[in-house]
């Protein structure tokens, strides 16, 4: 409860200083349609083949735009070196973590939400009818990229090197929630479609776990 | 400073070289040892032949790996709980140490599959994951040569090595579960080890665990001294521009 009041508080600034310009959103979903045309390429787009590359592609950019768009989350802070004002309030250091991680959710939703269309037609795949599983698979394998991201950017934002740094932290940390992704999507897909447990079971597990680690050690990286 | 720096440089010398030295000879007697009972005292494998006596040098070899990056796990938990920098310096010794072993696993590895399978790598659930796992630790390093300031690099670097810690198993099992999902080239494993072949394979994991522990007391001892010159350096900078 103590956690909640800060968490929303810093959630809508975080919302409010994206907004105000939109261009962390625009930047990616330009990102994200080029990444879809480009992979046209790489193999026979037909339905078919769409059935079996789609689930793979759909996550490789999801995970390659997160890794650049998650990247401002903390190096924005650094400008005016805001993040020092923040850890001067009286509060949780793990409510700005939090703040932060479902700041980048949202972001990473409505990515998808905008994504997610245009993939169905360029592939020729048709959605509607899983789209709840879809909709749950997607929510948490992008719980699981937010969650690592965010972290990750809190750690990058002090390197040097930090945007190229960044992905590379991030991506083969996540190749368990990219397999688990890409699985439970493709199965999806598949006819008769179908929510495979085992993958959302292990979605589940990629989060809990790594929330648990955010919460019990993240805060020592927003420290001086 | 210079006095701290004056003492770590005592303790790291001459009076702890000959325990050192008892130390490596034995693990170098092991060492040999295990190697000529994985040459000698092992039996052929039936249907690889000599070629999977490179198993016993292989296996260990990532089960030693697994055991440096637990230890770099819980040098990462300790540091930041303690604040001490030698728990920093415990983490990068040991996980560097555990990137030379899962080097060794992807290097022999395709040296047992060429032969055997014909191939040099396949995209095989253990081989996989290795792989992951190899890169997870080489970014870990990456890190590191990437941050500046001593204290910073060790709090970022530590909370990076629970995340891989706690990515290990999720890989694994991940990787284990999309591989027996899809098509793949039979692999030549089941059946019972034989005693003799269990025997010898676990006299090597000793003589490798060995061989870790000497490594990573060596690379904590380079990184005090790295540390301590660099103190020395800053007190002489000091006292050269004081004057």
């Amino acid at each position: 409860m103590a956690l909640l009041r800060p968490t929303t508080i810093l959630l809508k600034k975080e919302l409010r200083t994206e907004f105000r310009t939109r261009e962390l959103l625009t930047t990616t979903w330009v990102f994200v349609v080029t990444v879809l045309v480009l992979f046209s390429f790489t193999f026979e787009p037909t339905q078919a083949e769409s059935r079996r590359f789609g689930p793979g592609l759909l996550w490789l950019a999801l995970l390659f735009a997160g890794s650049l768009m998650l990247h401002p989350s903390f190096a924005r802070e650094q400008v005016n070196d805001t993040l020092a004002a923040l850890r001067m309030a009286p509060i949780d250091p793990v409510a700005i973590l939090a703040s932060k991680i479902l700041a980048n959710l949202c972001f990473l939703l409505l990515t998808e939400v905008f994504l997610l269309p245009i993939f169905a037609a360029l592939y020729n795949l048709n959605l509607p009818p899983i789209l709840p599983q879809l909709l749950l698979v997607l929510l948490l394998g992008t719980l699981a990229l937010a969650i690592v991201g965010t972290v990750f950017s809190a750690i990058s934002s002090h390197a040097r090197m930090r945007e190229l740094l960044l992905p590379l932290l991030l991506l083969p940390l996540l190749a368990p929630a990219l397999i688990a992704g890409t699985e439970a999507t493709r199965q999806l897909l598949e006819e008769p479609a179908g929510l495979s447990l085992e993958w959302t079971g292990v979605l589940v597990a990629f989060d809990i776990i790594f929330l648990t680690v955010t919460w019990l050690f993240g805060e020592y990286l927003l420290e001086e | 400073m210079a006095h701290g720096a004056a003492s770590v440089a005592e303790s790291t010398g001459h009076h702890r070289w000959g325990a050192g030295l008892a130390e490596t000879l034995a693990v170098a007697a092991l060492l040999g040892i295990a190697g000529y009972a994985a040459l000698f005292v092992a039996p052929t494998e039936r249907t690889m032949g000599v070629i999977q006596r490179i198993f016993y040098f292989h296996v260990p070899s990532a089960w030693t790996g697994f055991v440096a990056f637990f230890i770099n796990m819980v040098g990462s938990i300790a540091f930041l709980r303690t604040r001490n920098l030698k728990w920093d310096r415990l983490g990068v010794a040991s996980a560097e140490i555990g990137v030379v072993f899962f080097t060794v696993v992807l290097v022999t590895g395709p040296i047992w599959a060429r032969p055997v399978w014909g191939i040099w790598w396949t995209w095989d659930a253990r081989l996989t994951s290795s792989f992951v796992l190899w890169l997870l630790y080489v970014c870990y390093l990456l890190l590191r040569t990437l941050v500046d300031e001593p204290e910073r690099r060790a709090v970022v670097s530590a909370v990076f090595g629970i995340f891989a810690a706690f990515d290990i198993p999720l890989v694994y099992f991940s990787i284990w579960l999309f591989r027996t999902q899809h098509p793949q080239p039979v692999i030549g494993q089941g059946g019972a080890l034989d005693s003799r072949m269990l025997n010898v394979l676990l006299l090597c994991w000793a003589a490798l665990l060995g061989v870790m522990a000497l490594l990573i007391r060596q690379r904590c001892r380079l990184e005090t001294l790295r540390h301590s010159v660099e103190g020395l350096r800053a007190d002489a900078e000091r006292n050269a521009t004081g004057n």
